[in-house]
């Protein structure tokens, strides 16, 4: 093993640890008597450095990965390079909207925790081998378990950590269960091998075990992405955690689960493609009479179709009944694992599918840092998360108003928001991939469904626009985070007039195909 | 240059927003010398392209991945769309000059919905076209919602997810034109030429065609309309019929028929009577026609009536398209003209010269108020407006008419006989409205003429006359010299015919 | 042609110049009765020079073509004949008659005066159009300032009537509207001078049967309705007794002078030249109704006890002497003696027209001074020995009555004797029955003088104030053009009768 190789590979990570240990240093060492606010501050400062400093190693660790032997480790550059880039950019948000909180005293060891658990974001976003797949997991979750439970003072928050916890550990069980299974069909962790190994598998009729194993990998999965019907913990989750833990989970968790989710899926068209490109097959993933996709390929998109449609109908359903702006964000962050799912089960290996669920994944883990920032600085001006908190916003506090209008008509999908184009180029994707009955049927399902999603984002705008207020003293909120939410604002408004900006970043990461 | 009629428009939408508070003097006059730069600039452009062919104005690369461009063209109808956009734009603000509730966020989504109504007047590209087409929905919730009257919030969740719904259908069918014309462009040239199959033209056509006519109003998706139009403020209401609904039928033109032209064919076969869909959408459009006068003329509230003439007019526009011939889509054109110069006239009369003097609308209050006498110049600026509704001839509104009703005749005479119960229909619901509201009966007791003078009205001020003015010239100019539009309108039409025949 | 009708478009002209007036009426408050009178005035010496310039041939001249709307084939199409001029004249004189007697309008003078004028510019446009389009928006035009005079400015049932009068006529002009879209589907043109050349030369009837099937006669019964409600002819005049009584006077003169003579001309230069053949086939039972128009009105006359009720039917009656020669001539006729017939009953008609407005307009004239000096009475027994206080005002009303009477010398004798010398030809049946209308209408008017102007004077009218000097001034024209016309027709005949000449060499029944 080439030490200095994994070293290289590695770097982001490492900075983050780095910066976790400085954090630790600083606020536990030199800051104890140092007024919260300050600890804060300079805890999310050295987060943000550390950031920046893993931003780097992203670039400076060069596009090659990590390889042991001649089985892939931790990739780099392509859909990895992209997700880790933006882990670290929302990681940093989140950091920043801690500087104007006061739901814990230990400014520092929260920092700690989401730079580690941001590790674990970068682990599993690069992971190409079902250990350190797991390992990532396990990393990232621990720490989201912790951050959830860090208002200390909360019995939500307690509750829902524990609610998190317990569903997050029986979904790692049935991650762990469908990896061992696929183990041992293949005889393999590193995932090109074992999915090599499976098609053999699958030739000599191990197919049922190989379907129970995805089932188990879906269900593992799709707790992480919160996708009906693995979502239960979500609502109390999202209602509970703190502000910026929420924002965290929101955001960087979900982006580091679908980079997973990208790499598995093109580990599966990994074969097949190759055969493709070398002109031996034609292959397209289609209900047309000619498939010539093999066995169990075609059970992963079904699956996933199956969750991404439960997700879409439930989600956007489910908030439509929601007082809580919290719960109603997290019905509508499954509403939008759903529309992603249908990227990923409509998939090609031309990077154009990847890249339109990164993008989507990026634009909306912004928005929704953006969302939860707003929801945060309301609560604490109100004491409250329900819709009627937010009557009047306007008044109160019109530079917030003008954040949360933005955000939500983004997260709605309105031009020329950068939700538009997200939702416009994932959908284009899938019908580009196969333009048969099934993916315009769902296709259409998805568009009508964001016809109903415009419905409950509008009961938040309406009550922060057009309602009368109760108290109309205003909201003052501290600069930082001020800065932080019109910053995110203005992103989604520029990104949105000019998507090509966002797109060729994207594509900045791939290889010139 | 006509392309700064968008730019302006939005930049003058964000200065309105971020004017001081509490200076609502400051946010009128921004909005007015906005509007008015707007109409200067389509006026200039329309003066110098007269009968001009298409131009291509801006054509920038938005979306290289995928094709879209940012394309901005002019060609007739566009210009003529633009212009009523300019003049409606500027009678709105006139109209809208007492608001004094949060004056400023109300201009700044006033002006950002005429952006939009621009942009997709001269969009040349789908995309870009559609993407306008939804900055125009979220104003207008806050518009009507905000400042609005009866039933405000219910009327505007209504309209916008009527609004939204429709154009999630359209999406839906855009994206399934893109993918299968297979194309890397998705400028409407290209489409046009790409070749869809007839087969998916014959669903997709239907798709998007209902997904733009529920904004234009078709019955029976046209419910959105009359809640709408009487909940909205006086501006809002004139933008609504003006040219909001106008966008719906422009979007039918120029996407359904200009890219989808085979959607049209005979499905060959024939149920209930209806070989195509061109039988479907003209009956829903004749129906539309008649169904909205007939129930114009039963209303108790003042605005109801005009909210479905607005129906019924636009009945107009669609049964226009459907004709598919020169003369009657140079009607549905000129009727999108005329329709939206009228109805604002007339929205702006009931709304802001009676009911914000009044503060109701319902017939049996007006009656004994007399206004006739009280208001002269509403009412006789509502017989004017009137009289133009009804389709006399010397108004905008009759060529319109007459040309949609001919070009029908030639595709199948019962829509134009079915039609024609609309206007004379047209005719007793003006009638009776200005009957009602304005010329009633009954003659005042001396108490009443008493507590009449002790509750004087507010005077008229001068942004309602320059308003009336504006809005009346217009459809009296259209009326009386009607080519000074369709010398634009017929080269545009016959391209698009022309196109849609290949 | 003169240079000046080659190059001045002298019939937009006269068309916009009340609009204009109109236009500053509106905002000039107290003077805008000055303006009306102004404006009115030099509508008048318009419409004469108009007269002066008409083609001898009584071809249609002044003609000004330009295109409109060329998609659908609309021209802006104007020009006049004898015909046309003459009831520009007559437009003119009735208007400036009509401003003239409203000296008493204090209630929106300026709204008042500018209807007046719209009225007028509407009466200009719809005897000089000749695209039907065009004709039909002026048709429209004079409706609409006319009910508003009726239901703003009325006696007590105004409203009703207005309403009646708006129904009836706007039904009428649906049914003319209605017909023409059916024409202009089957032919493409709505061009009168087109159309009746079509119509002559029997490709018109062809056209419409090919496009519509067999509704030749239909279309021509639309048309007809559009007319006979506006002339009026029986059984459609029943909103004219209660339009004519509530509006107020001035009001009632222009309606009487000068928008029935828009259904008479509507059927001479539209419903004749188009559909001669059809209307030739209906001439029995038009006669009939004409017979009936003239008949009736007169009795129904002699039954009224409003004054304006009473010239109201009278006016029914004197029109339907224009129909009875209008339908009388519509047949084929062989032979110089016929012809001669029909020209006659032709000239009559025209002159006919011409005479009843100026003397219906100037008998409401009279009535509007009698309401005015009796605070708003016009009962027929409400009066008694007038000529005695009121000497000047009884001989002068005299002579208008006498005028309406047919008495020789004035001018309504001459053309009524000129209709029934060409229709007792034409259809001898019909022109005796109608005698008995002159009977009757001669009694009405006898006991109209007898009962107002004769008789014991009743105490209260001993100081029935006569005519003053401004009142003398203004009548006297009109007075003298009633002698004028009825001791020299030619002045009028001599200009018409080339029309006439020419209207029936292309007329085809």
């Amino acid at each position: 093993m080439n030490y200095a190789a994994l070293f290289r590979a590695t770097l982001p990570e490492t900075a983050l640890e780095i910066a976790a240990l400085l954090v630790l240093v600083a606020d536990l060492g030199f800051l104890r008597k140092a007024a919260l606010e300050i600890r804060a501050a300079v805890a999310a400062l050295i987060g943000v450095a550390g950031c920046a400093a893993a931003v780097w190693g992203v670039y400076a660790a060069g596009w090659a990965g990590f390889s042991a032997g001649s089985d892939q480790l931790l990739a780099a550059g392509g859909s990895a390079g992209v997700a880790q880039v933006a882990i670290l950019v929302l990681t940093a948000l989140t950091l920043l909207l801690l500087i104007d909180t006061d739901f814990t005293r230990n400014a520092g060891e929260y920092v700690a925790v989401v730079l580690m658990a941001a590790a674990g974001g970068l682990i599993i976003s690069a992971a190409q081998d079902l250990l350190v797949i797991f390992t990532g997991l396990e990393l990232l979750s621990l720490g989201l378990y912790i951050l959830t439970a860090f208002a200390k003072k909360s019995e939500k928050s307690a509750e829902a950590a524990l609610k998190y916890y317990l569903f997050g550990a029986m979904s790692a069980a049935f991650l762990l269960f469908g990896f061992s299974y696929l183990y041992g069909l293949s005889g393999y962790t590193s995932l090109p091998r074992v999915i090599l190994g499976a098609y053999m598998a699958s030739a000599t009729g191990a197919s049922p075990l190989l379907f129970i194993a995805l089932v188990m990998i879906a269900a593992g999965l799709g707790f992480k992405i919160a996708a009906v019907p693995f979502h239960l913990w979500a609502p109390d989750t999202y209602e509970g955690a703190p502000a910026p833990a929420a924002a965290f989970i929101a955001s960087v968790s979900k982006v580091a689960s679908f980079a997973l989710l990208l790499s598995i899926s093109y580990a599966i068209l990994w074969f097949p493609g190759m055969l493709h490109m070398a002109g031996h097959v034609t292959v397209k993933f289609s209900t047309s009479p000619a498939p010539v996709t093999p066995g169990f390929v075609t059970a992963w998109p079904l699956i996933l179709m199956l969750l991404s449609v439960a997700s879409m109908v439930f989600g956007n359903l489910a908030a439509l009944a929601q007082s809580s702006v919290r719960r109603l964000l997290a019905y509508s962050a499954i509403a939008h694992a759903g529309y992603i799912l249908l990227g990923l089960a409509f998939f090609s290996w031309s990077n154009l599918s990847a890249q339109a669920v990164l993008y989507y994944i990026l634009t909306y883990g912004l928005t929704t840092i953006g969302a939860f920032g707003v929801v945060g600085v309301v609560e604490r001006a109100t004491g409250s998360d329900r819709l009627d908190a937010f009557l009047g916003l306007h008044k109160r506090s019109p530079v917030l108003a003008a954040v949360l209008l933005v955000l939500f008509l983004s997260l709605a999908g309105i031009p020329p928001l950068v939700g538009f184009w997200a939702k416009f180029n994932l959908f284009a994707a899938v019908l580009g991939v196969s333009a048969g009955p099934i993916p315009f049927a769902l296709v259409a399902l998805a568009i009508a469904f964001s016809a109903v999603s415009l419905y409950y984002y509008l009961q938040v705008l309406k009550r922060a626009y057009v309602m009368p207020a109760n108290d109309e003293s205003p909201i003052h909120a501290h600069p930082v985070t001020l800065a932080v939410l019109i910053a995110i604002a203005a992103a989604v408004l520029v990104l949105g007039c000019f998507p090509a900006l966002l797109q060729s970043w994207i594509a900045s990461f791939y290889p010139a195909m | 240059m006509l392309a700064w009629s968008i730019y302006i428009s939005f930049a003058g939408a964000l200065v309105a927003a971020l004017l001081p508070k509490g200076k609502p003097a400051a946010a009128r006059w921004w909005a007015l010398a906005v509007a008015v730069a707007g109409l200067a600039i389509a006026i200039a452009d329309y003066a110098t392209h007269m009968g001009a062919g298409r131009e291509v104005i801006v054509d920038v690369p938005w979306v290289p991945s995928m094709g879209v461009h940012f394309l901005l063209a002019a060609d007739g109808i566009s210009r003529v769309l633009v212009l009523l956009t300019g003049i409606a734009a500027v009678a709105g603000v006139l109209f809208s000059w007492n608001v004094e509730l949060r004056t400023n966020q109300f201009f700044a989504f006033y002006l950002a919905l005429i952006g939009g109504v621009y942009g997709v007047f001269l969009s040349g590209d789908l995309f870009l076209l559609f993407v306008f087409y939804e900055i125009a929905i979220v104003p207008k919730y806050f518009l009507i919602s905000i400042w609005g009257s009866t039933r405000r919030e219910y009327a505007a969740m209504k309209l916008v997810l009527y609004s939204f719904v429709g154009s999630a259908m359209v999406l839906i069918g855009l994206l399934a034109a893109y993918t299968t014309a297979g194309s890397h462009s998705t400028t409407l040239a290209a489409l046009a030429h790409a070749g869809l199959p007839v087969s998916f033209q014959m669903w997709c056509f239907p798709l998007v065609f209902v997904g733009f006519a529920i904004l234009a109003g078709m019955w029976p998706f046209h419910t959105w309309a009359p809640t709408g139009h009487v909940a909205a403020p006086t501006a809002a209401s004139m933008l609504l019929a003006g040219v909001v609904m106008k966008l719906g039928a422009y979007g039918c033109l120029r996407v359904g028929i200009g890219l989808f032209p085979h959607g049209l064919d005979p499905w060959g076969f024939s149920f209930i009577g209806l070989g195509s869909w061109r039988d479907v959408f003209a009956w829903l459009a004749v129906i539309g026609i008649v169904y909205g006068a007939l129930v114009a003329l039963v209303q108790t509230d003042f605005k109801f009536v005009i909210g479905y003439s607005s129906v019924s007019h636009m009945g107009f526009v669609l049964l226009g398209l459907m004709t598919l011939n020169q003369i009657g889509l140079d009607g549905a054109v000129l009727q999108m003209f005329s329709h939206g110069v009228i109805a604002g006239l007339l929205f702006a009369i009931v709304g802001r010269v009676v009911y914000d003097r009044t503060h109701t609308r319902q017939f049996s209050e007006l009656e004994p108020m007399h206004l006739s006498r009280r208001l002269p110049f509403a009412a006789w600026a509502f017989v004017f407006a009137g009289v133009a509704s009804m389709g006399l001839p010397g108004f905008s509104g009759f060529v319109a008419e007459l040309q949609v009703l001919v070009g029908a005749w030639q595709a199948n005479p019962w829509w134009t006989i079915v039609s024609g119960i609309g206007i004379i229909v047209g005719v007793a619901y003006i009638w009776r409205a200005m009957q009602k509201a304005f010329f009633a009966d009954t003659l005042p007791s001396a108490h009443e003429l008493e507590s009449e003078h002790a509750h004087k009205f507010d005077p008229i001020t001068w942004p309602e006359i320059a308003g009336v003015a504006l809005l009346g010239i217009s459809t009296l100019v259209v009326g009386l010299y009607p080519r000074i539009l369709l010398d634009s309108i017929e080269p545009a039409v016959k391209a698009l015919l022309a196109g849609g025949a290949q | 042609m003169n240079e000046l009708a080659t190059g001045f478009p002298i019939l937009t002209f006269l068309t916009v110049l009340p609009l204009a007036g109109a236009a500053i009426a509106l905002f000039a408050g107290k003077h805008a009765r000055g303006v009306a009178l102004l404006t009115s005035l030099a509508c008048l010496v318009v419409a004469l020079v108009v007269w002066t310039l008409l083609p001898a041939d009584g071809s249609i001249g002044l003609v000004e073509l330009h295109p409109w709307a060329p998609s659908i084939g609309i021209d802006y199409h104007l020009g006049v004949d004898g015909l046309g001029a003459l009831m520009l004249v007559l437009s003119a004189i009735v208007t400036l008659m009509s401003v003239d007697a409203s000296h008493r309008v204090h209630h929106m003078p300026g709204l008042f005066y500018g209807l007046i004028l719209i009225l007028e510019s509407g009466l200009f446009g719809s005897f000089t159009a000749l695209n039907f389009f065009q004709w039909f928006l002026f048709w429209e035009l004079s409706l609409i300032p006319a009910f508003f005079l009726i239901k703003l400015w009325g006696g007590q049932r105004r409203g009703p009537a207005a309403t009646q009068f708006f129904i009836y006529t706007m039904a009428g002009s649906v049914a003319l509207l209605l017909s023409f879209l059916a024409i202009f589907l089957a032919t493409g043109s709505m061009d009168f001078v087109q159309l009746a050349a079509m119509a002559a030369s029997g490709t018109l009837s062809r056209m419409v049967t090919a496009h519509l099937g067999a509704v030749m006669p239909w279309l021509a019964i639309g048309v007809l309705a559009g007319f006979a409600v506006k002339v009026p002819l029986v059984p459609f005049h029943t909103w004219l007794p209660a339009a004519y009584a509530e509006a107020p006077s001035p009001v009632t003169m222009l309606l009487t002078g000068g928008m029935s003579k828009m259904g008479v001309y509507g059927l001479l230069r539209i419903a004749l030249p188009i559909f001669g053949v059809q209307i030739a086939a209906m001439r029995t039972p038009l006669l009939v109704l004409a017979v009936i128009t003239v008949v009736m009105g007169a009795w129904a006359a002699a039954a009224q006890k409003d004054l304006k009720r009473v010239f109201a039917y009278s006016s029914v009656n004197h029109l339907g002497y224009c129909l009875l020669g209008i339908f009388a001539l519509a047949v084929p006729v062989y032979g110089p003696a016929a012809q001669a017939s029909q020209a006659a009953a032709l000239n009559g008609v025209i002159l006919q027209m011409f005479n009843h407005g100026i003397t219906a307009a100037a008998i409401f004239w009279f009535i509007a001074m009698i309401q005015f000096r009796t605070g708003g009475l016009r009962g027929i027994n409400d009066f008694g020995g007038l000529r005695k206080p009121a000497p000047v005002l009884a001989g002068l009303m005299g002579i208008v009555l006498f005028s309406s009477l047919g008495l020789p010398g004035l001018n309504s004798f001459v053309s009524e004797f000129l209709i029934f010398r060409g229709v007792f030809p034409l259809a001898w049946v019909a022109a005796t029955v109608s005698i008995l209308g002159l009977l009757v209408t001669a009694i009405v008017i006898l006991t109209v003088i007898q009962k107002v102007f004769s008789g014991p004077v009743p105490e209260h009218w001993k100081n029935f104030p006569d005519l003053h000097h401004s009142e003398r001034m203004a009548l006297a024209p009109v007075i003298g053009l009633m002698f004028l016309v009825g001791l020299a027709p030619r002045l009028i005949l001599d200009t018409i009768n080339p029309t006439v000449v020419n209207l029936l060499a292309h007329w085809r029944f």
